[in-house]
Order: structure tokens, then C-alpha cells, then sequence
């Protein structure tokens, strides 16, 4: 994999990849670096500049600079702006390129041409690469390759992104000193402010001698977007699928998850086996592989529901799935846009947050990044699960529903209204929010979602999910076993040693606060490294009961061990925390790299622990009154 | 000519205008990125319902899902009538 920070690539000559969202300008940095991204169909999903090397036929060593999709150079979202201040010479730590390749969609000729003009107005050299050729002959669009040169004034090559050999003649023409100058016979064109009617002209005309000067029906993408955006059935199928999706992310996780719990409670085992019995033993057995073990278990799930977003993604879905949610997200002040980074939340609240730069208003680019961690994130799957399992008894109700089952659906369903109402206020209270927002979503062809694409994309998702497992969490888990270790008990102590721990006093302060909402100062203990990464808290628990039990206790498993520990209200009131809980250090993290500033996770993070608290506090006292 | 948020599902109309509104700034100028120029042939695809907001618009060789009010930014009239008066419109 050829993939590393600009930076590191000081040398040779730097071709920029340029072209519109979703013209096939991803697949062919893939297939021309051999470097591994995620190819989709949704428009924007570029939104890394990703950098790879290329050796040409006669051995040439050239940089490739895969900027992010946009429609103009005039910079309207944030991954345009990277794209325009690249090509301007204006970014930092990069050099401008030497050449430029417009990657257009032969599909679509009449909008990557007017970018091609755009580019060849900042005089940088520029040659068009006629991408996806295959696609456009397919549907009966012929272009005269040597017509639409000559027009332009540049060399222009046909190349098919997702085939073996379709980049050979682009290869090729690196090799052509020429094409590194400003070519001779390019028009002169004026570089004045508002040149669209201009261009547009201009566009026109080459249509217009390609015979390609007409609306082109879709005839195929017509016949099943009648089906998925009817009025009435289009609805119903986007319920069903996001029903489809999460009942997957359930019960096909399961049968993995059991291995994975296994396979840690066999090292654990193997450690205790193996080691004399001192801290070493425990710090492995207790810190390290129970707490990696209890984060890695999420990893099908996480899987599962990536696996479905990419698909949906790749065959250009999604996009209509917005179309069809945009009246139910513009009651509430936001467009249907916002509604891919919130579905990527679900799954994690940091792919999500790094989506909400492909919306181009920057109001509702805020909204999204406040409310998206109240989506209930896979991290906060496992402490449900739990605590559901422990706690709720496995009855069913109305003749059918299985009664945790139906807890569970309510979390999910009180985050999302939890949401919703969020936004609901910052649209009255703010002026912004009544004006009107801007929709206008590409609805992109339906493609066949190419297998090795869904499943680069998911190896991705599993590389950063681990490596976060090794990285903070990791650093965590071991923080909280050294925490909840020393001190050690005093000589002739009765209670169990982790009470006089650091964690142990630790906890117990914050028990002070948090007791109105009934948690005890186990739960405190665990909240601190789950603020730190969420699903930490179970092991967190977990560390803490087995080592403060004594005896027996400490080999049972967590759940039945928390049902005669806790109150029904006290597990109620966690649950309801950690609907509203403020997010991972992660996610606070990705919300000052994306907003540009503290302002925003300050915010969230201040609101969350305010509604968390007051959530929890109602449902606690509610319950308490009730039992 | 009528508004583009008015036009018939499935019929052939032309773009005559793109214009420019106070209350939603730039909206004209994103409009014409995407395409939506004068001269240029486009045609309603869809209506969500209920409400007939946002709509699904064929320009060229893609399709738009386009907001009723920036729709409405866009002065068309049918084809037939503008391949008469070519000459004006051109």
C-alpha cells in the first residue's frame, strides 16, 4: 500500500487528480497508485487527500495527489476548499502541481467540462482523462476523443477506472514531455471573476460539435427509482432496510462475538496458567487481555453495520434515502443531507463526524456535529446489552414483542428523538434556522456494488477500530488496572482492596454527585475511563467487581453479578445516562479537528452532561417512586 | 414561461432563466454549477409526496433531488414553444 502524508514525498514531479464527486476519480488513484481507498457512489466521499507513487513505462517517478470531488473552484464545502487551495498553490506544506489530471465522467460530460475550464484557467498544465468510457458506450454515448482535444486544446485519453488495464494509456502519457507545459495551443483565457455564463457557452459549443447537446434519460436508473422513491412504497422499503440492518447487526454478530468472548477467557486463562501469581499476572490477565477482549467483541457489529452503509453507498442509494427523509429532517431545521452522517454514527460517531464536511452549509454542518453523538454509537451496544440482559426480564408482551427487545428499540428510539428535539430547538431559537436549506443532492446512476471495493472499505474500518483497541483504549484499560491496584490494602483489611485504591477514593468523590441519580462508586469508578472511550466501561466494571469481590464472586460473569448488586432503578438511570452521555475522548477529538476550534466540543460535550444528568435523574426518581 | 416547481412530470421543458434570490444567497450560482443553465433542456422526473417538496429533476446526463423553492428559481418553458422561437433563445 503506497500511502503516506504529503509530506514525506518531497520529491518528483506532483500530479493533482481533479474532477467532479462521484466521477470514478477515487477507483483510478487505486488503480493507478495500487494504493487501497474506499470507492463509493455517494457524492463526497473523498474527503482525505490521499497521496500515492506512480512509475510510468519508461520508469518516470511520479507523485499522485488524489484531491477531494467538487463541482467548481469556487470553494463552497470544506473538501472543495482543500481542492482549490491546492491547485491555487495556496495550501499548506504542499507544493502546487505540475500537472493536473481533470478526471471526467464521460456519463456526464456537460458538468466536468465546465471544471475542466476552470482548471485550465488557473495555467496549470492539464490533460483530461475520459473516464468511465465503458459506462458511457454501454448507454449509447459515443465521444470523439480527437474532437473533444482538438476543443479544448488538450490531450484527452480514454481510461476505465475498475478494469485491470483501463489506465494504460494515461500511463503512457506521462511519459510525454510535452504535456508537463502549458500547452501552446490552449485558448487564452481571460482570468475574470464571473466567467460562468462564459464557460457555459463554452461547454455548449463542444456539446454541441459532439452531437451530445441533449437530455440523455436514464432509463434504468428511472425504472427502479420509480420503486424506491415512490410516495408510498419508498418509505416503507427504507424502514424495512434500516430494520434489515440492525436486526443483522444483532444476530448475525452473535455467533462471532461468542468466539471472541471465548478466545479472551482462554487467554486469560493461559496467563493465570502460566504466571506466579503477582502483579505482572494480574495487570495481563485483568488489565490487558480482559479489557481488549471486552472492546475487540464489538468489532462484528461494527462490521456488520459498515458493511450494510457501504454497500448502500457504492450502489447509490444512500442518496435517495436522504431525498426521502428530507421532509422529516427539514421539520427539524436540517436537510437530508445530514442524514448520512448521522446513519454512519450509528455505527461509530467518528466516521460520521468526518462525513458532515460534505454538507455544504456551514449552519447545518453544526447541527449535524452536536447531535450526531446522541446516535446510539456500537460502543454504547455492549453496556445495553448488558444491562438489559441483567435486569429486564426475558418476557414477552403484547402476544409478540419480546420485552428486551423493546428496551432496547426505545434507547435507540429516545437518542434519535433525543436528536431530533435538540435540533428542533437550535431551529427556533436561532435566526439561521428558519431560512431555507439547500438540498440540491445528486441522485447518482445504481451501480453494482463491486465486492473488493465493500471489502477494502471494511478492512479499513477494522484497521482504525483496532488500532484505536491498541492505541487509547488500550493505554486506558491499563491506566484503570493501575488505578483500581494501588495502593494496595492496609495490613488486617476486611473490605475489598480495590476500595483503598486511587480508583476506590476517586470513585467515591464522584459517587457524591452522582448519587442523586443513583449510581453507587463502582459505577463512578467505571464512568471515568468510559468518558475516555465508552465501551470501556464494561471492562472498567469488570475490573472493578472482580477485583473488589471476594472469593466465588469473581469467577461469575459480570451480568448476574450486577443484578443482585444494583437497584432496577440504578440500572435504569445508567441506561438512561449513556443515551445522552457525553461522547468518547475520541469523538471529542474528531469534533475539534472538524468544527476548527474548541467552541464546538466544548459545547456538546457541556449540553450532553447536562441532559445525560438530568435524563438519568428523572428516570431514576421516576422509578424509585414506582417500585 | 413558469417555474420549474410548477412544470409537468415528465414533460420536456427548457431552461429561459436562473434567477437569483435575496433569501437564499448564492442558490443561483450553486444552480448553475450543477448545470442548470439557460438553454439547457430539463425535465421534472418526480414529486415526493406529500407536499410535492423536494423534487427529482433529469438535466443532462444526471438527476438532481432539488428543493420546491429553488426550483422555483428556475424559469422553463416546454419544449416545442422554445424550438420555435430557437432564434431568441439561443
Amino acid at each position: 500500500m503506497i500511502e503516506a502524508p504529503i509530506h514525506l514525498y518531497p520529491t518528483g514531479p506532483l500530479v493533482a487528480l481533479v474532477g467532479n464527486p462521484n466521477c470514478g476519480k477515487t477507483a483510478l488513484f487505486n488503480r493507478l497508485t495500487g494504493s487501497r481507498q474506499k470507492v463509493a457512489n455517494y457524492a463526497g466521499v473523498t474527503v482525505e487527500r490521499k497521496e500515492g507513487r506512480l512509475v510510468t513505462p519508461v520508469g518516470k517517478s511520479v507523485r499522485i495527489l488524489d484531491l477531494p470531488g467538487t463541482y467548481s473552484l469556487y470553494p463552497r464545502s470544506l473538501d472543495e476548499r482543500v481542492t482549490c487551495d491546492v491547485l491555487a498553490g495556496r495550501a499548506v506544506g504542499e507544493k502546487r502541481p505540475d500537472l493536473v489530471v481533470c478526471v471526467v465522467d464521460a456519463t456526464n460530460l456537460r458538468r466536468s467540462l465546465r471544471l475542466v475550464l476552470a482548471v485550465q484557467r488557473m495555467h496549470l498544465p492539464c490533460v483530461v482523462a475520459l473516464n468511465m468510457s465503458d459506462e458511457a458506450s454501454a448507454r449509447g454515448i459515443r465521444i470523439d476523443e480527437a474532437l473533444l482535444s482538438a476543443k479544448l486544446g488538450v490531450p484527452v485519453v480514454a481510461t476505465v477506472a475498475i478494469e485491470m488495464q483501463g489506465d494504460q494509456a494515461l500511463r503512457a502519457l506521462f511519459d510525454d514531455p510535452a504535456i508537463w507545459q502549458v500547452s501552446a495551443s490552449e485558448p487564452n483565457l481571460p482570468e475574470a471573476e464571473e466567467n460562468l455564463q462564459l464557460d457555459h457557452e463554452r461547454v455548449q459549443s463542444i456539446l454541441r460539435a459532439l452531437n451530445l447537446d441533449r437530455i440523455t434519460p436514464d432509463e434504468t436508473t428511472a425504472q427502479i427509482d420509480r420503486v424506491l422513491l415512490h410516495p408510498v412504497v419508498g418509505p416503507v422499503i427504507l424502514v424495512l432496510l434500516l430494520f434489515l440492518i440492525f436486526q443483522a447487526m444483532f444476530s448475525w454478530a452473535a455467533v462471532p462475538m461468542e468466539w471472541i468472548k471465548d478466545a479472551t477467557t482462554w487467554f486469560s486463562e493461559q496467563v493465570v496458567q502460566w504466571l506466579p501469581d503477582n502483579w505482572l499476572r494480574s495487570l495481563l490477565a485483568d488489565g490487558i487481555v480482559a479489557g481488549a477482549g471486552a472492546v475487540v467483541v464489538f468489532l462484528p457489529q461494527i462490521l456488520i453495520l459498515f458493511g450494510w452503509i457501504l454497500i448502500l453507498e457504492e450502489s447509490g442509494y444512500l442518496p435517495r434515502a436522504a431525498y426521502l427523509l428530507d421532509r422529516l429532517m427539514g421539520s427539524v431545521g436540517l436537510s437530508g443531507r445530514s442524514f448520512i452522517p448521522l446513519l454512519s454514527s450509528f455505527a461509530c460517531a467518528i466516521p460520521g463526524i468526518i462525513a458532515i464536511r460534505t454538507i455544504p452549509n456551514a449552519r447545518d454542518r453544526v447541527v449535524t456535529m452536536l447531535i450526531a453523538p446522541l446516535m446510539t454509537c456500537s460502543a454504547r451496544l455492549p453496556i445495553y446489552a448488558l444491562l438489559i440482559a441483567a435486569f429486564i426480564p426475558q418476557k414477552t408482551i403484547a402476544g409478540f414483542l419480546q420485552l428486551q427487545g423493546v428496551v432496547m428499540f426505545v434507547l435507540y428510539l429516545a437518542g434519535i428523538l433525543g436528536a431530533m428535539a435538540v435540533a428542533w430547538v437550535l431551529k427556533t431559537l436561532t435566526a439561521a434556522g428558519r431560512q431555507v436549506r439547500p438540498l440540491m443532492m445528486e441522485l447518482p446512476t445504481y451501480r453494482r456494488p463491486h465486492l473488493r471495493n465493500i471489502l477494502m472499505g471494511l478492512l479499513h474500518r477494522a484497521q482504525l477500530f483496532m488500532r484505536r483497541v491498541g492505541g487509547v483504549i488500550m493505554v486506558l484499560t491499563i491506566a484503570l488496572w493501575f488505578l483500581a491496584s494501588f495502593p494496595g490494602a492496609p495490613e488486617g483489611a476486611t473490605n475489598a482492596a480495590i476500595e483503598y485504591s486511587f480508583a476506590g477514593m476517586l470513585g467515591q468523590g464522584l459517587a457524591v454527585v452522582l448519587a442523586p441519580i443513583g449510581f453507587n462508586w463502582q459505577i463512578s469508578i467505571a464512568l471515568i475511563p468510559g468518558m475516555a472511550a465508552r465501551e470501556v466501561a464494561i471492562s472498567a466494571l469488570g475490573t472493578v467487581y472482580a477485583l473488589s469481590a471476594t472469593g466465588a464472586a469473581a469467577t461469575d460473569t459480570l451480568g448476574p453479578l450486577l443484578a443482585q448488586q444494583w437497584s432496577l432503578p440504578t440500572a435504569l438511570a445508567m441506561l438512561a445516562w449513556y443515551v445522552f452521555a457525553p461522547q468518547c475522548v475520541s469523538t471529542i477529538a474528531t469534533l475539534k479537528r472538524e468544527s476548527g476550534g474548541w467552541t464546538i466540543p466544548v459545547i456538546a460535550t457541556t449540553y450532553l452532561f447536562v441532559l445525560a444528568y438530568l435524563v438519568a435523574f428523572i428516570t431514576y426518581r421516576t422509578a424509585l417512586a414506582l417500585s | 414561461m413558469q417555474p420549474l416547481h410548477t412544470a409537468q412530470v415528465g414533460q420536456l421543458y427548457r431552461i429561459a432563466e436562473v434567477q437569483a434570490n435575496a433569501m437564499m444567497p448564492d442558490c443561483d450560482r450553486q444552480l448553475n454549477e450543477l448545470g442548470f443553465f439557460v438553454g439547457e433542456q430539463v425535465m421534472v422526473l418526480r414529486r415526493a409526496m406529500p407536499g410535492a417538496d423536494p423534487l427529482v429533476v433529469r438535466i443532462g446526463m444526471s438527476t438532481f433531488a432539488l428543493r420546491a423553492a429553488e426550483a422555483a428559481l428556475i424559469g422553463v418553458q416546454l419544449e416545442h414553444a422554445v424550438v420555435l422561437a430557437a432564434g431568441s433563445v439561443a
